[in-house]
Parts: C-alpha cells; structure tokens; sequence
C-alpha cells in the first residue's frame, strides 16, 4: 500500500486538481484523474526528500485566513511605500530570525509565505536550519516583525507539520 | 454586456479588475522605482497577489453569472502563480546575496552570530 500510495494527501490533491480542471465528475475524467493521481506520486516519490505528515485541518484554515489577511494589509502597505516615499528613506534591510521549526517540509511552506507577502523576502536559512535571514522593504519594528512571523506562522506550522 | 448581467455583477467585476491592475501597475511602478536590488524584489508580488487575485475572481464572478454554474478553475491560477512565484524571487535572492557578499556588501550571514531577539 505504502508503494503503490506513497503521499495520499498529494494524490487527493492531484485528482482534485484533475475534477476542477477538467469541468467535469464523469466517469471517464474520473478514471484518468485517478490513473494520473496514483502515477505522479509514486514516479516523483525520490525527488521528495521528506515525507508530508500533515495534521489539524483547523489550523490550517486558521493558517490559511492569516496569510491572505497579511498579505492585503502588507500589499496596502507596500504600495503605499512605493507611491508616497522616496527609495532611500525606506528603512529596509535584513532581519535575523531564530526559528524553532524543523520540518523541511513546514520551512518550505513558511519560505513560500514570507516570500509571497509583499514587503518581506526569503534570503537565506543558515546551515543548521535554525536561523533565518529576511529582507524587508520597511521595517517598522524588528520585534514586532519577529513575533509576527513566530507567533502567526511558526506556531501554526509547527502544529501542522510537526 | 449583453444587458441581462445584473449591475451588482458588472459593479462587483469592474472593481475587482480596477483593484487587481492598479495592484499590478503600483508594482511595476515599483520595480522602476526602486533603487536597490533587495528592494525592487518586493515590488512585483503585488501583481503576483493581489493583482492576480483580482483578475481571476473578477473572471469566475463574471462567467459564473453568464453560465449561470461555478467557474471556478479561474482560480487555480492563484494557486499555480503562489507556488511558482517565490521559488524564482528566492531564487534570485540566493543570488543577489552571493554576488552582494563577493562585493564586501554588509549582510549577515545567519547561524554566525547570536540572532537577534525579539
């Protein structure tokens, strides 16, 4: 089972994506849907170092409701930045961030999202995956951005992934 | 339209467009604007985000109406841009941080240095 289902959350993804895809539920979409749902999984099982436990749908949605805010708050900001100041009074530069997270699979997802938010940028994670370095177009306050990031995204994802 | 779209529906879709282009022309303004590298690399995810959000809902508001059935797959290309788009902005940070320390540029390498607590 294990072989022939190596990531059950991906294939349920895959088939989902399939159904919405094609516009339709017939029984042809859904055997090809199925057939390509098992396929890709297993074929690309190696390029997937680690293997995804995902947990507690709740805080994903909580999770999920988080990020889409922040990023309409910070698209507000950054354009705003980028209208009415002038490039060199933004105070932007790199934030140092301890991180507790461990799950490769859980940075990836936090990666994706600081990345995706307007007004902060991924640059680098140190060689023990403990530390984060991120730029920031306008840092109002570190404290505040570091427990942004702690509090609003670690925790959650530490809960999902971990 | 055709004159059987309601206006509530033509109302609701000519804002979302009106908002997604104006996020994405404020981005592109943006990167034209910018003076550093590390800070032009913010200005596009307007676009990415909510300029493709509202592109996409405006098209699945508008056609779901007209079809008079959910048009939703519109919006899966809110998921593919939010997973392709910051594998090529980190990316290019990886980069620009490389060439930036093989100039002398000041950036803190982390793991070296007591991180900063907030």
């Amino acid at each position: 089972m294990r072989r022939l289902i190596p990531s059950p959350v991906l294939s349920v993804a895959l088939l989902l994506l399939w159904i919405l895809l094609m516009q339709s539920v017939s029984a042809g979409t859904l055997v090809l849907g199925a057939a390509l749902a098992l396929f890709w999984p297993a074929v690309t099982v190696r390029l997937r170092p680690a293997p995804v436990r995902m947990r507690r749908p709740l805080v994903m949605a909580r999770l999920f409701c988080r990020v889409v805010l922040e990023m309409l708050k910070s698209n507000a900001e950054v354009a705003w930045a980028i209208l009415t100041q002038r490039s060199r009074d933004m105070r932007s530069g790199f934030v140092l961030i301890p991180l507790e997270l461990r799950d490769p699979n859980g940075l990836a997802v936090l990666a994706m999202i600081v990345t995706f938010t307007p007004g902060t940028a991924w640059a680098q994670l140190s060689a023990d995956n403990r530390v984060l370095l991120l730029h920031v177009l306008a840092i109002e306050s570190e404290a505040a951005l570091v427990a942004l990031i702690k509090e609003r995204y670690e925790r959650s994802l530490k809960e999902i992934f971990e | 339209m055709n004159g059987g779209t309601p206006l509530w529906v033509e109302a609701l879709t000519a804002l979302l467009v009106v908002v997604g282009a104006l996020a994405a022309l404020i981005g592109s303004f943006g990167v034209l604007r910018l003076r550093s590298f590390f800070r032009r690399v913010h200005a596009p995810t307007l676009g990415a985000t909510v300029g493709t959000w509202g592109f996409t809902l405006a098209t699945a508001v508008q056609v779901s109406y007209e079809r008079g059935q959910l048009y939703l797959h519109a919006l899966l290309i809110t998921v593919f841009i939010a997973l392709t788009a910051p594998v090529t902005t980190i990316f290019l940070m990886r980069a620009a941080v490389f060439r930036g320390r093989l100039r002398g540029e000041e950036i803190p390498v982390p793991g070296t240095e007591e991180p900063s607590r907030g």
